[in-house]
C-alpha cells in the first residue's frame, strides 16, 4: 500500500511503486480532473502541485509522491482569483487542457503575483492547448493579477 | 444555476408529429412512471424533443451536438432561449441520446456534428421547439386567467397578462395537458435577448473545475481498462501471437485479438500497459510495408502529368496558356497530418447479454452506436450511446467507418468470450493516437496560369493529387458528385477568382492510409495552394498582393468586403517594424468568408515568427460574437502548428512521429497576437468552427515571401530553407 495526500486527504492505494501517479490519481482516487495527454512531460494536461510546485504526473511515480502535498485541480477552490478569472475570460474551448494550464498558472501567480508576458511565456510554454486559447490564458492570468491582492494569490489554493 | 447534467437512462424519447413547414420537431412523450415514482415527480413540461421545463422553472435544453470546444452547448440553447424568451439562468444543458429527432437537419438519418454546421442547421428547427413551447404556455397562462393569448407576452421565464404574471414553472402542469400550436409563430425580428450577444460559455464552470465529463473520465462499476497492439504497418494483421508473459503479469485480466491487433485487458490503464509491452506479435504488414513519403510524393507528381477527372471547367486552359504573355507554373505539397485531439481516443462499453452500453466523445452518435450494435449482435436500440463531452474533435471523432468505437466493441466481445464480463474501457495512447490513422490526406497540386499584358490572369489550370475522404464512406452518396469527391476540391474548384479559362481536376489515389476530415478538411489545402499562388501571380505582375485579389472580386461583394477589412484593421501598406512582413490571404468555407493578415518576421538562421494576426470574418448572421472571436483564435493557431510544424511521414510502412516531442504544437510563446472583426451581417448564417484554419498558412507564406523572396510551396514551413546562404 501507497499512502498519498491529495488536496489534504489521506488515500491508502494499491499500486506498482513506479505507475505513474497520474493513473493513480484518475483511477485510484478517482480525481478525474486531471488529465492525460502525452504521458511523456510534453503537453502539461497533467499537473498538479507536489509540495506547491507544479510537476508533471505522468512523469511522477506514485512511489516519489509519497508523503507529500498533493495538490489536483479539484483542491484548488473556486473562490481562487484564477479560476474566476478563467470563467470572466470565458478561457476554455474544449476545456481537456484547461485543469493543466490552470495549475500551471496558479503556480506561476504563486510565486509572481504580476507576471510580464515574458513571464507568461516561460510557465505556460509546457501547457499545449491545441483549441488554442492561449490569448485568452494570457488575458486572464494578467487580469488574475490585478483581481487579486498578493496576499490572497500567495495562498495558492490548498498547496 | 447553470450546468450540464446527464440524461438519465429513463429519459426514453419517441419521435412525432410533422410540424411548420414539413419541419420535424421530433414532439417526444416519455412512458409513463410506476406510480410512486409519478406522484413524487414535480410536473415538468415536455414539449417537445429539445427542452424540458420544470416546476422548480428549471428549463433544460438537450443538445444534439456534441460539445468539443466550438461552443455548441451555449450557441443552441441561445437558439432556443431566444424563441422561448427563457430567463438564461435558469437553463441547463443535457446532452441528447441518439434518437431520430435528433437527426442532423441536412445529413438524412443520421446525428453528428461537423462541417462547421450546428448554428446553420439548426437555427430554424430550434428556434420553432422555443417558440412553440412558449405558445404553450401563453396559452396555459391565458386558460388559467380566462384572458386572450394575445393579451399576454413572455418575459425571462414568465408569462405577463393584463393585470398578472406567472413563472414557467408555474405554468408548466398545465401547459402539458395542451396540444402544440398547429402554426408556430416566430418573435419579430429586430429585438433580441441572446442572439448576436457575446453570452457566457455555460459550461465553462465544469471545464475549469475538473469536473467536466470527457469520455475517458467516464466510470462504470468494475470498470476493466483495455489498450490494444495494433499493426506497425497500416493494413497489417496479426499472424501469431504469444500471451504468456502478458497474462501473468500484475492487475492483467486477459489479451485477446481483436481485427485490428491485440488487446490487453486489466484492471487499470498502467497495468495493461506493461501487459501489452510484454506481449509477442508476428505481423502480417501487407502491401503497405514499403510505403515511403518520398516515394509516394514523386508517384503524386507523375499522375498530376495527366488530366483526371474535371471538376470545373471555363473557356479553353490549354490555347489561354498558350497565348498568354507570361506563365507561371508551380507544384505545392502538404503532408498528412494527425488531428492530435487533446484527448487521445477512448471509448468505454458494457455489453451485456442483451444490451450494450457506450460512453464516447463522439461526433457520429448513430453511425457509431449501429457500428456497435452490429458487431456485438445486438439491434440498435439495445444499444444505447452516451455522448459526453470531446477533449477536441477536429473531425476525428466523426469517423464514418467507427474506428474506435467499433474496435472496443470487437474488444468487448471477445473479452465475453474470454469470460471477462466487465465494461472495459478501451484508451489510445498519445502514441497509438498520433500513429494510429485517418489522416488529413496528403496532396499534391500542381498549378499554372498566364497573365495578360496588363498583369491580369487569363488562364489557370490546377490539378489536384490526394486520397479520397468519401469513399466507401456513408457520406459517399451525397458528396461524390460524378466520381469527384467534393472535399478534395472545394476551395479550389470553386475559387471566386475572375479568371475567363479555368480548369481544375482531380486524381483520388488509393493508398491504403486511412483518412479522414481534419478540420476545414479540403480547405486545408486549397486555400494554402490557391491563396498562395495568387500571390505568386501578384508579384509576377508587379501588383500589390492585396489590390491584385480586388480586382479579380469585383463580382463578390462580401469577399471584397473581409479583404478590405483585414487591409484597413491591419494598416496594409502601412510602415513596419524593421524585418517584418505581411501577407494576406482570403478564403471562403462553411458558408463563411474570411481573410488574414499576417505579420510575420524571419531570423537569419531561418527561424519564423509570427507577430501578429488580423482577422476579419462575415459569417452571416451571429449567435455568440464572442464564440466566433475564440473560433478564428483557435482556428488560427491550429493552422499555425499545421504550417509551422507538422506532418506525418512513412518510411518502411511505419509513422516516423508519434507524440508531441517529434509532432509539435504552437505553444504560448509562440502565440501571435490576434484580432477578430466580425462583418455586421443579416445574410444567411455560416459556421465558424473550421473556416478560420485555411487562410493563415497562405498568409504566414505570402509574409515570407514578402521578407525573403522565398516562395514556400511545401508545408510544414522549414526553417532551413529560410536559411540566410
Amino acid at each position: 500500500m501507497i499512502s498519498l495526500d491529495v488536496n489534504g486527504k489521506k488515500y491508502e492505494v494499491e499500486a506498482a511503486p513506479e505507475e505513474p501517479l497520474l493513473w493513480v490519481i484518475r483511477e485510484k482516487i478517482g480525481l478525474t480532473g486531471t488529465k492525460y495527454g502525452c504521458g511523456i512531460a510534453q503537453c502539461g494536461a497533467c499537473t498538479v502541485h507536489i509540495n506547491g510546485e507544479p510537476e508533471r504526473s505522468c512523469q511522477t511515480s506514485v512511489k516519489d509522491a509519497q508523503g507529500k502535498k498533493i495538490t489536483t485541480i479539484e483542491g484548488i477552490p473556486e473562490s481562487h482569483p484564477v479560476k474566476k478569472a478563467w470563467i470572466e475570460d470565458d478561457v476554455p474551448q474544449c476545456g481537456y487542457c484547461q485543469p493543466g494550464q490552470i495549475m500551471s498558472a496558479v503556480a506561476l501567480m504563486k510565486k509572481n503575483p504580476s507576471p510580464s508576458d515574458d513571464d507568461i511565456d516561460q510557465a505556460m510554454t509546457g501547457n499545449i492547448c491545441r483549441c488554442g486559447t492561449y490569448k485568452r490564458i494570457r488575458r486572464a492570468i494578467h487580469r488574475a493579477s490585478i483581481m487579486a491582492p498578493d496576499d490572497t494569490m500567495a495562498k495558492g489554493g490548498k498547496s | 444555476m447553470n450546468g450540464i447534467v446527464n440524461i438519465s437512462r429513463r429519459d426514453f424519447l419517441k419521435t412525432g408529429a410533422l410540424l411548420g413547414g414539413g419541419l420535424i420537431l421530433g414532439f417526444s412523450i416519455e412512458p409513463e412512471r410506476s406510480t410512486s415514482e409519478a406522484s413524487n415527480k414535480p410536473a415538468r413540461f415536455v414539449p417537445n424533443a429539445f427542452i424540458r421545463i420544470g416546476a422548480d422553472d428549471s428549463v433544460t435544453i438537450i443538445v444534439n451536438k456534441s460539445e468539443m470546444g466550438q461552443g455548441v452547448y451555449t450557441s443552441l440553447p441561445m437558439l432556443v432561449a431566444e424563441e422561448l424568451e427563457a430567463d438564461w439562468s435558469k437553463i441547463l444543458i443535457k446532452p441528447a441520446p441518439v434518437d431520430h429527432a435528433y437527426d442532423h437537419t441536412q445529413w438524412g438519418p443520421m446525428q453528428g456534428t461537423g462541417g462547421s454546421s450546428s448554428v446553420k442547421s439548426e437555427w430554424e428547427r430550434l428556434s420553432k421547439v422555443g417558440a412553440a413551447a412558449r405558445m404553450m404556455l401563453i396559452a396555459a397562462a391565458a386558460d388559467i386567467w380566462k384572458v386572450n393569448p394575445d393579451k399576454c407576452r413572455a418575459e425571462k421565464s414568465f408569462v405577463i397578462g393584463p393585470d398578472q404574471r406567472l413563472s414557467y414553472g408555474q405554468l408548466a402542469e398545465r401547459a402539458s395537458t395542451l396540444e402544440p400550436p398547429k402554426e408556430i409563430v416566430l418573435k419579430k425580428t429586430g429585438h433580441s435577448e441572446f442572439i448576436g450577444k457575446p453570452m457566457k460559455r455555460l459550461d465553462t464552470p465544469d471545464k475549469i473545475h475538473g469536473t467536466a465529463v470527457f469520455g475517458i473520465d467516464a466510470k462504470a462499476p468494475e470498470m476493466l481498462v483495455a489498450v490494444v497492439a495494433r499493426s506497425p504497418v497500416f493494413g497489417g494483421k496479426v499472424k501469431s501471437f504469444k500471451a504468456d508473459k502478458a497474462k501473468v503479469m500484475p492487475g492483467v485480466k486477459a489479451a485477446v485479438q481483436v481485427d485490428t491487433g491485440v488487446a490487453v485487458i486489466a484492471d487499470d490503464f498502467w497495468s495493461a500497459l506493461q501487459g501489452r509491452a510484454a506481449l509477442e506479435i508476428v505481423w502480417d504488414e501487407g502491401p503497405l510495408a514499403s510505403l515511403d513519403t518520398t516515394k509516394q510524393v514523386a508517384e503524386y507528381a507523375s499522375m498530376a502529368q495527366k488530366l483526371g477527372a474535371v471538376a470545373r471547367k471555363e473557356g479553353d486552359v490549354d490555347q489561354a496558356l498558350k497565348t498568354a504573355s507570361k506563365q507561371i507554373s508551380a507544384e505545392y505539397t502538404v503532408p498528412y497530418l494527425a488531428h492530435a485531439t487533446m484527448e487521445t481516443l477512448n471509448c468505454l462499453i458494457d455489453l451485456r447479454d442483451d444490451s450494450c452500453e457506450l460512453w464516447v466523445s463522439s461526433q457520429l452518435q448513430t453511425v457509431d452506436r449501429n457500428s456497435a450494435a452490429s458487431i456485438v449482435g445486438l439491434k440498435a436500440e439495445q444499444v444505447k450511446l452516451n455522448t459526453t463531452y470531446l477533449g477536441c474533435g477536429f473531425g476525428r471523432k466523426a469517423n464514418p467507418h467507427s474506428d474506435f468505437v467499433s474496435e472496443a466493441a470487437h474488444v468487448a466481445k471477445a473479452a465475453r468470450q474470454a469470460n471477462v464480463k466487465r465494461p472495459i474501457k478501451v484508451i489510445w495512447t498519445r502514441e497509438d493516437d498520433t500513429m494510429g490513422g485517418y489522416y488529413r490526406p496528403l496532396w499534391y497540386d500542381r498549378i499554372a496560369a498566364g497573365l495578360d499584358k496588363d498583369g491580369a490572369p487569363v488562364a489557370w489550370r490546377h490539378t489536384i493529387v490526394g486520397q479520397s475522404i468519401v469513399a466507401g464512406t456513408p457520406f459517399e452518396k451525397g458528396l461524390m458528385k460524378e466520381g469527384i469527391d467534393q472535399t478534395s476540391v472545394e476551395g479550389a474548384a470553386d475559387t471566386p477568382y475572375a479568371i475567363p479559362n479555368i480548369l481544375v481536376d482531380l486524381h483520388s489515389p488509393k493508398i491504403g492510409v486511412p483518412v479522414q476530415w481534419w478540420r476545414s478538411v479540403g480547405h486545408s489545402h486549397t486555400a494554402f495552394v490557391v491563396e498562395s499562388f495568387i500571390d505568386e501571380l501578384a508579384h509576377a505582375a508587379g501588383k500589390d498582393p492585396y489590390e491584385f485579389r480586388v480586382a479579380l472580386l469585383k463580382n463578390h461583394p462580401r469577399n471584397l468586403g473581409v479583404l478590405k477589412l483585414a487591409a484597413e484593421k491591419s494598416g496594409w501598406g502601412k510602415p513596419l517594424p524593421v524585418g517584418h512582413t505581411r501577407g494576406i490571404a482570403v478564403h471562403e468555407s462553411f458558408g463563411s468568408i474570411i481573410s488574414q493578415v499576417a505579420e510575420v518576421s524571419v531570423k537569419p538562421d531561418g527561424k519564423v515568427t509570427v507577430h501578429k494576426v488580423v482577422c476579419a470574418i462575415d459569417c452571416g448572421k451571429t449567435v455568440n460574437p464572442d464564440t466566433i472571436k475564440a473560433q478564428m483564435e483557435g482556428g488560427i493557431v491550429f493552422g499555425l502548428s499545421a504550417a509551422l510544424h507538422d506532418e506525418i511521414t512513412f518510411k518502411n510502412g511505419r509513422v516516423e512521429q508519434s507524440n508531441f516531442n517529434d509532432y509539435p504544437m504552437l505553444r504560448m510563446e509562440e502565440m501571435p497576437v490576434v484580432e477578430v472583426y466580425i462583418v455586421d451581417s443579416k445574410e444567411a448564417p455560416g459556421g465558424v468552427g473550421e473556416p478560420g484554419v485555411p487562410p493563415i498558412a497562405p498568409a504566414v507564406c505570402n509574409a515570407i515571401f514578402a521578407s525573403t523572396g522565398k516562395r514556400i510551396r511545401s508545408l510544414p514551413i522549414r526553417p532551413a530553407d529560410l536559411k540566410k546562404a
